[in-house]
């Protein structure tokens, strides 16, 4: 019987394969990343089965922390600006270039416009400190005081842009007074279609969505 | 100090005493490359936000005033009132409760996916269907209709997550209410029915 001879193998793998797709991956992620905003505080949002996905630009944004906290934001830095100058004249703020610069640089504001002024003259890391103290913008049920600051902030903000979206990010701690008082605020503003941010949530086996999800049958 | 070694790119020097230039593989070890490669895509699938958040939308009853005789009546069998309050608590009632001599059946339930809220509104709906067959006067307009009123003391976990209800169960009517006065009382008094100690 003749001996089979094994060729040697070295043990030597080929790696340029194996960096093409690691550097590929690499590219997808780093291109796909958005790295999240900075947000003033956090919020851990209740999660609901629906799937809408948040448009991509033209939103305002309405944070509510677990204090019941409020805080107002709008995406597009053009549109901040904008909404500066004309806050800044129509509370006569006395607001200099260089914080007006850093409100539309900026995160969620939750400061009443009484601390406005000093709040955007501060350093960034100034400003992460106070929004942990911060009262967040006042609301209230009606529109017409003018205590309801943030019912003026809506407002300018729609004048600048009448194609902006509202959106609810409140907390799941928060209680439900300090969220009614912002629906009631976009309500008197002849706002009735706004969208609450939800995380995501199975749709539970079963159930009549669940019926409707897989056969794409009406069911009543 | 500008000396350069160029005898690898030639063999033809070959013979004795003569240095020979060390042929160099071009392969290079891409070790460290790929470990770095993959270094970097574990952090960048840690810090992605892949998803984006989903939102729910939601859509207000208009609030201007409606005349009286040009408001939609809903049936007392379709309707069906949910209170939202304290600790994640529901209680709800069925029928209007527009008869103040006769209160109604006021009844506690929790958000559980087995036997909480959700089996409440399948009974109902399937009540109704049933309801249907038997009286002419309940056309297909009439369907099940959940009047959701929180109470102050519920949060807005609560909130969605009977909004979510209404999604998963697919109650194509309701509305989010105010509170009353009269809902309040009912919450107090089942309270007291069933020893809770009031707030």
């Amino acid at each position: 019987m003749p001996k089979i001879k094994m060729p040697r193998k070295s043990t030597h793998i080929d790696m340029t394969a194996m960096c093409d797709v690691a550097f590929l991956l690499l590219t997808f992620f780093m291109l796909a990343t958005k790295f999240k905003p900075d947000e003033p505080v956090t919020v851990v949002t209740p999660n609901s089965i629906s799937e809408i996905p948040i448009p991509d630009k033209d939103i305002m944004l309405l944070t509510i922390d677990p204090r019941g906290r409020v805080f107002f934001s709008v995406d597009n830095q053009l549109i901040r600006r904008s909404l500066i100058d004309e806050v800044n004249d129509t509370k006569q703020l006395g607001l200099t270039e260089e914080e007006k610069k850093a409100f539309s640089l900026g995160a969620s504001i939750g400061t009443p416009f009484s601390q406005l002024k000093s709040y955007l003259a501060s350093a960034p890391e100034q400003q992460k400190e106070f929004d942990k103290t911060v009262s967040g913008v006042p609301t209230d049920t009606v529109n017409t005081t003018d205590q309801n600051e943030l019912a003026f902030w809506v407002r300018v903000a729609r004048n600048n842009n009448p194609k902006l979206r509202i959106a609810i990010k409140a907390d799941g701690g928060a209680a439900y007074p300090e969220i009614h008082k912002v629906i009631k605020t976009l309500e008197n503003w002849k706002i009735f279609k706004f969208n609450l941010i939800t995380g995501l949530k199975e749709v539970p086996k079963g159930s009549a969505a669940y019926q409707i999800q897989n056969q794409g049958m009406k069911t009543n | 100090m500008a000396e350069m070694d160029v005898s690898s790119g030639g063999g033809h020097k070959k013979g004795p005493g003569v240095k020979k230039g060390k042929k160099l593989s071009t392969r290079i070890d891409l070790t460290p490359m790929v470990d770095l490669g993959f270094l970097l895509i574990t952090f960048f699938m840690y810090t992605t936000t892949m998803s984006k958040p989903k939102t729910m939308e939601i859509n207000m009853p208009d609030n201007e005033k409606v005349e009286v005789d040009k408001q939609t009546k809903i049936k007392a069998s379709v309707a069906m009132t949910v209170l939202l309050s304290k600790d994640h608590r529901i209680y709800y009632y069925e029928g209007l409760a527009d008869d103040p001599t006769k209160p109604p059946e006021v009844k506690v339930t929790y958000f559980n996916p087995q036997k909480g809220i959700r089996n409440v509104i399948i009974d109902k709906k399937k009540r109704l269907e049933e309801q249907r067959q038997s009286d002419s006067s309940l056309t297909a307009k009439d369907q099940v209709t959940i009047l959701i009123k929180p109470d102050v003391n519920s949060t807005y976990d609560d909130l969605v997550n009977i909004l979510d209800e209404m999604a998963i169960n697919d109650v194509k009517i309701y509305a989010i209410l105010d509170i009353s006065d009269v809902d309040k009382d009912y919450i107090l008094k089942t309270e007291q029915a069933n020893g809770i100690a009031p707030q």
